[in-house]
C-alpha cells in the first residue's frame, strides 16, 4: 500500500514530512476541522482546496493531491483566516510554506499564474537587485503569447500613459534600467539566504 | 391549641399609601374580614412595624396574621413570625406595580387591593399552624448501592459528614469500572495527560473508615420504609441475609456499556482486533504502561477508535444518544499508544468532537502527541491481512476510503443499570428480563422510575439526584451518561441531599423541595370512597394502601406538593395551612361586579415555585398588566382541586388562567408530575363548562418558566381582551 510517494493513509508519514519541510508545518496536526478559515477566505470559492481541507489531506497522507494542489497558489495574503482559526493555527504561513515546498519539488502546478508571476518577480528582481516594472508588466502581459500580449497592452493603454505623465513610469527602463552598485555582492547574499535555508531543512543545495 | 384571634397589618409603604387608600383597606379587613385586630403602618417590614406585629402577637394573643404590603415572596425574613398562622396579600408586586398609572386607573387600581385583602382575610381563617408530622423517624446511616467510584465518592462524602454509610456491591470487590482502567480523563489543570484513577485510595480509604460498612457479593433482596426508617434486606451471594436500617439511599449502581456484539458491522464481537473502551483498558493494564499488545500478543503499531459507536443513532437499533464521556475516553486511549511510543499510528475518527469543559484542553494535548483526528463515519470494519480494515466516509473530503489498523477500539455508549422499568405493565417480556436493583416494597414499583432512554429519573432541571421516591437519591451513569468528574460532583451532591433528608425526616419536616415544611397532607378517612386517585397521582409514591384498602400516608416520603389534595374527588386531603377551603374562600369571597359592569374578573392560578415569581418579576419591572385579574399561589398545579374551578365559575369569575411548569420528559415541574397531572384533570373541565352553557375559553392552561415575566403580563392582557370579546360570565349573582 505505501510508495515511495504515496504514502499509507491516515498514517503520520507524510504529516511528518510537512512538519519537517514546510514553514509552521508543526500546527497542521493542530487543526480542529472548524472550517472557520474555509468560511473566512474571500477566494475560498475558487480554490480546489479550502486550508481545511488541504490540512485534512495532509493527515489522510494525500502526499501527491496536496503538492499538486493550485490551493496554495491561490492565498491573497489576506489573514483572515488567521484572524479568525480558534486554534492559532498560522494558516497564510502554511499555505505559502506548502506552496514553496511544492515549487522546489518541482510538483507545484505547472502554468498556475500565480506561480508563473512569483518565478517573474523573483527572477526580475534577483537579476538587479531592483524590480524593473516595465518589464515585470510586459513580461507578464506577453506571457500568454505575443497576440495576448498586444491585446492586454491595449486594455492596459490608459493605466499606462496615465502613469507615463504622472512620470511614474520610465519607458527607458526597457534598455536595462538601474540596478544595485554592488550587485555580486547582492547574488552572494541571496545565494547564502538559500544555502542557510536549505540547510535548515536538511537539502544540499 | 389557644383560641384563634386574627390580626391584620397593611403597609403604606413602598408608594402602596400614595396611590392605594389605605383607610377602605382597613375598612374591609375588619368589615367583610373579620379581622380582630386591624392596622396599618407607613414601614410595616421596619424595626417598628415588626416589633408592634410581634408585641400583638406576644401580648394581645393573636395567632393569625395577614399581612397587606409586599409579595410572600418578599421581607420573609422580617415577617418570620413561625408560631403564627400567615397570609400575605400582594399590594406591591400584585397591585401598585402592575396596574397602569394615572388618576383613570385609581378605581380599578383600588379594586384590586380591596379583593387582595379581601382574599388575605378568608384565607387565614382557614389556616392553622402547622404542628409537623409527629410520626418522625430517627435512622441517619445513610445505604449506598454500588461500590464503583459513585458509590464510594458518596460513602466517603457522608461519613466525613459524621453519617455511617453502608455500601453495597454486587460484586466481589470495589472500584466498578474505574478499578478496571488504566487511568482516567485528567480532572485537574493542566489536562494534558492521563491521570491516575485514584481508585485504590478511594478503596483504602472506604476501607478503613470506621462509619464505612462494606457489603460485598451482595444485592438488596427487599427494601421497605420511608425516609429515616428504610429496612434493606442485604443478601449475599451465598444466601444469607441481613437487614440494614437506615435512613436514606443512594443509587450509585452505574451503568453496563453497550454490547459490541451489536455492532457486527464493526466487527464487534466478530473480530478478536475489535475491541470497546473496556477491553482497551484490559489491554493497557496488562502493558504496564509500556507499548500495547493484543489478545493475541502483536504489539499494535497502528490503532483507530471509531466514536459514537452504536450511539446517537437515528435508525432506532441502537443508542440514540450521546454518552458524553467517550469523545474524552479514546482521546485518553489514544494517549496511552502515543506515551508508551509516539510511532504508533493513532487515529480519532469522530463525527463531532464532544470534549465539555477542560477537554478542550485534553484534545489539544493529543493533537500535539501527535493523533490524528479525522471526521468521519465507519461504514465497515473487516478482517485485513493481520488486521482490520476500516471502511468509512471521510467526512471533511468527502470520499469514501478506508485505512488500516492492528488494532480498532469501539467507543460504546453507557446503558443505565436502572433496573425495572416500573411503568411496563407486569407482563411485559422487557419487564422480566430486568433484574430490580432496590426491590422496593412500594405499591409503585421495584425501582425508581425511568425518564427517558432507560436512564433513572432525577430532577434534572432543578435538583440532580432527587428521585420520585423521597430518600432516595440517582447519581452517577444510572441517571445520565456522565464521567468521572461528573460522578463525583453527582455522588458528594447526593450525599448532602440525603443528609438534608434523614435530618428532616427526625424533625416530622418534609425533605426537598420545600424542606423544612411542617405541614403534612391529612386525610379524613371517614370521607375518602377509596377511588386510589391520590395513591395512583402522588408523583412521589408516598401513598400506600392499609389492609381496608384506605390510602396510607408516609410523611417522610411526602413533599407536600399537594397533588393529593387536588386529586381527591371528595376533597378529604388537606394541609394545616394549605388546603381546598384556603384557596376556595379566596375565590368565593370577591365583591364580584355584576354582569354588565365591563369590569370582568380573571382568576389566575400560579404555580408559587415558578409562575407567581415570574408575576412578581413581571411588577419589579414594570410590565403593566389588567387590574381584573387576581392572583393566588398555590404549591403546585398539581394541587388543583377541580372543585375551585367550578366554585370559581359558579361565583361568577369570567376566566380562569391556570400557570404552571413544562410538563412532559423535559419538565420543569418541582414535583415532577404535579403539572402534568392538572393538565391531565382539566381536560375533564370542558364537560363543566358545557353544563354551565360557558365557552371552553373560560378556563385556559399555559406552561410559564420563571424568566417569563414579559410573556405572562402579556399573556394576561391578551387573555383579557378576549374575555370582553366573548362577554362576561353570565354565572354573576348565583354563586
Ligand atoms: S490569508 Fe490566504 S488562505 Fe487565509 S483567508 Fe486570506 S486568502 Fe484565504
Ligand atoms: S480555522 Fe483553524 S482550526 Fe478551523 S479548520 Fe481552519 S485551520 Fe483548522
Ligand atoms: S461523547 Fe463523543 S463518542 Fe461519545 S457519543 Fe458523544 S460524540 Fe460520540
Ligand atoms: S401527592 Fe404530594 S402532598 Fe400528596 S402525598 Fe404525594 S407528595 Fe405528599
Amino acid at each position: 500500500m505505501t510508495t515511495a510517494n504515496q504514502p499509507a493513509a491516515y498514517r503520520n508519514d507524510f504529516l511528518k514530512e510537512v512538519e519537517a519541510n514546510v514553514e509552521e508545518g508543526h500546527m497542521v496536526k493542530m487543526c480542529m476541522q472548524c472550517g472557520v478559515c474555509a468560511g473566512s477566505c474571500p477566494l475560498g470559492s475558487h480554490w480546489e482546496h479550502s486550508p481545511q481541507k488541504i490540512f485534512m489531506m495532509i493527515r489522510a497522507g494525500k502526499r501527491e493531491e496536496v503538492l499538486t494542489s493550485d490551493a496554495m497558489w491561490m492565498c491573497t495574503s489576506c489573514y483572515n483566516c488567521i484572524a479568525r482559526c480558534p486554534r492559532k493555527l498560522p494558516i497564510t504561513h502554511i499555505m505559502h510554506g506548502l506552496a514553496n515546498y511544492a515549487h522546489r519539488l518541482g510538483l507545484a502546478p505547472k502554468g498556475q499564474p500565480t506561480r508563473d508571476f512569483a518565478v517573474m518577480f523573483w527572477n526580475n528582481l534577483t537579476k538587479t537587485g531592483r524590480v524593473n516594472e516595465l518589464k515585470l508588466t510586459l513580461g507578464h502581459y506577453f506571457k500568454d503569447g505575443i497576440g495576448a500580449g498586444i491585446k492586454k497592452g491595449l486594455e492596459m493603454k490608459g493605466v499606462g500613459l496615465g502613469l507615463l505623465k504622472a512620470k511614474r513610469l520610465n519607458p527607458m527602463e526597457i534598455l536595462g534600467g538601474h540596478k544595485l552598485q554592488d550587485l555580486a555582492g547582492f547574488h552572494a547574499i541571496v545565494a547564502k539566504a538559500r544555502e542557510i535555508e536549505d540547510r535548515r531543512r536538511g537539502l544540499s543545495s | 391549641m389557644s383560641e384563634m384571634k386574627t390580626a391584620a397589618y397593611i403597609c403604606s409603604g413602598c408608594g402602596i399609601g400614595d396611590k392605594i387608600d389605605v383607610k377602605s383597606l382597613e375598612k374591609i379587613a375588619t368589615r367583610e374580614g373579620k379581622m380582630a385586630l386591624v392596622k396599618s403602618h407607613e414601614f410595616l417590614c421596619g424595626e417598628a412595624g415588626v416589633g408592634m406585629i410581634r408585641n400583638d402577637i406576644d401580648n394581645e394573643g393573636v395567632t393569625h396574621v395577614m399581612i397587606a404590603g409586599c409579595s410572600r415572596r418578599a421581607k420573609t425574613e422580617a415577617f418570620h413570625f413561625p408560631t403564627t398562622a400567615m397570609a400575605r396579600a400582594n399590594l406591591r408586586e400584585g397591585v401598585l406595580w402592575v396596574v397602569a398609572e394615572g388618576d383613570e386607573h385609581d378605581e380599578v387600581r383600588q379594586e384590586m387591593a380591596d379583593d387582595y385583602v379581601r382574599m388575605g382575610c378568608a384565607e387565614l381563617k382557614k389556616m392553622q399552624v402547622p404542628a409537623g408530622n409527629p410520626a418522625t423517624a430517627q435512622n441517619k446511616r445513610i445505604l449506598v448501592v454500588g461500590g464503583g467510584f459513585s458509590g464510594m465518592t458518596a460513602a466517603l462524602a457522608a461519613a466525613e459528614a459524621g453519617y455511617e454509610a453502608v455500601i453495597v456491591e454486587k460484586t466481589g470487590e470495589l472500584g466498578g469500572w474505574a478499578g478496571k482502567s488504566w487511568k482516567r480523563v485528567p480532572g485537574a489543570a493542566p489536562y494534558a495527560d492521563p491521570q491516575d484513577t485514584g481508585i485504590a485510595d478511594l478503596i483504602a480509604r472506604v476501607k478503613s473508615s470506621p462509619k464505612i460498612t462494606v457489603h460485598l457479593s451482595s444485592t438488596l433482596a427487599e427494601t421497605r420504609g420511608a425516609p429515616g426508617r428504610f429496612a434493606a434486606d442485604v443478601a449475599t451471594e451465598s444466601g444469607s441475609v441481613t437487614t440494614e436500617e437506615v435512613g436514606a439511599i443512594i443509587q450509585a449502581n452505574g451503568f453496563t456499556p453497550y454490547d459490541i456484539a451489536k455492532l457486527p458491522e464493526l466487527g464487534g464481537g466478530t473480530n478478536p482486533n475489535v475491541v470497546d473502551h473496556a477491553g482497551l483498558e484490559a489491554l493497557a493494564i496488562a502493558a504496564k504502561g509500556d507499548t500495547i499488545k493484543r489478545a493475541d500478543g502483536k504489539e499494535v503499531k497502528s490503532v483507530v477508535f471509531l466514536q459514537c459507536a452504536g450511539q446517537r443513532d437515528d435508525s432506532g437499533k441502537h443508542l440514540p444518544y450521546c454518552s458524553g464521556h467517550c469523545c474524552a475516553t479514546s482521546i485518553k486511549q489514544a494517549m496511552y499508544f502515543k506515551d508508551a511510543n509516539p510511532n504508533v499510528d493513532t487515529v480519532v475518527m469522530y463525527q463531532d468532537l464532544r470534549v465539555p469543559g477542560m477537554g478542550e484542553d485534553f484534545y489539544r494535548s493529543a493533537q500535539q502527541k501527535g493523533v490524528v483526528f479525522t471526521k468521519g463515519k465507519a461504514a465497515a470494519v473487516e478482517p485485513a491481512g493481520d488486521g482490520c480494515r476500516v471502511a468509512f466516509r471521510d467526512l471533511i473530503l468527502d470520499e469514501d476510503t478506508a485505512l488500516e489498523a492492528d488494532l480498532v477500539v469501539l467507543a460504546t455508549g453507557q446503558v443505565a443499570n436502572s433496573g425495572v422499568n416500573i411503568e411496563l405493565p407486569d407482563d411485559d417480556p422487557a419487564k422480566a428480563q430486568k433484574t430490580s436493583v432496590l426491590n422496593l416494597a412500594y405499591r409503585q414499583g421495584k425501582d425508581l422510575p425511568i425518564l427517558k432512554h432507560g436512564f433513572n429519573d432525577s430532577h434534572f432541571i432543578c435538583f440532580p439526584y432527587e428521585t420520585r421516591r423521597t430518600g432516595i437519591y440517582a447519581v452517577g451513569p444510572v441517571r445520565r451518561p456522565m464521567d468521572a468528574q461528573q460522578a463525583e460532583e453527582d455522588a458528594v451532591g447526593a450525599a448532602l441531599k440525603a443528609i438534608q433528608a434523614v435530618e428532616n425526616a427526625s424533625l416530622g419536616r418534609a425533605a426537598h423541595p420545600r424542606s423544612g415544611d411542617l405541614s403534612f397532607p391529612k386525610v379524613r378517612l371517614e370521607g375518602c370512597t377509596q377511588c386510589k386517585r391520590c395513591t395512583v397521582e402522588c408523583p412521589f409514591g408516598a401513598i400506600d394502601e392499609d389492609e381496608k384498602r384506605f390510602p396510607l400516608f408516609n410523611e417522610s416520603r411526602c413533599r407536600r406538593c399537594g397533588t393529593c389534595m387536588g386529586a381527591c374527588p371528595v376533597r378529604v386531603i388537606s394541609f394545616e395551612n394549605y388546603n381546598v377551603d384556603t384557596v376556595g374562600s379566596q375565590i368565593k369571597c370577591l365583591d364580584m361586579p355584576d354582569e354588565f359592569s365591563e369590569k370582568p374578573r380573571i382568576l389566575i392560578l400560579a404555580c408559587e415555585n415558578d409562575a407567581y415569581p415570574a408575576l412578581d418579576m413581571a411588577g419589579l419591572q414594570r410590565h403593566v398588566y389588567s387590574a381584573f385579574v387576581r392572583a393566588i399561589p398555590v404549591r403546585c398545579l398539581g394541587s388543583t382541586n377541580l372543585v375551585w374551578i367550578t366554585d370559581a365559575l359558579n361565583s361568577g369569575w369570567d376566566g380562569i388562567i391556570m400557570m404552571g411548569c413544562k410538563k412532559g420528559d423535559d419538565y420543569q415541574c418541582h414535583f415532577v408530575k404535579g403539572s402534568e397531572m392538572a393538565h391531565y384533570r382539566l381536560s375533564k373541565v370542558d364537560d363543566t363548562l358545557k353544563q354551565l352553557g360557558l365557552e371552553p375559553e373560560r378556563v385556559v392552561t399555559h406552561e410559564i418558566a420563571i424568566t417569563d415575566n414579559v410573556r405572562c403580563a402579556q399573556i394576561i392582557n391578551d387573555y383579557v381582551a378576549q374575555i370582553m370579546e366573548i362577554g362576561l360570565s353570565p354565572m354573576k349573582g348565583f354563586g
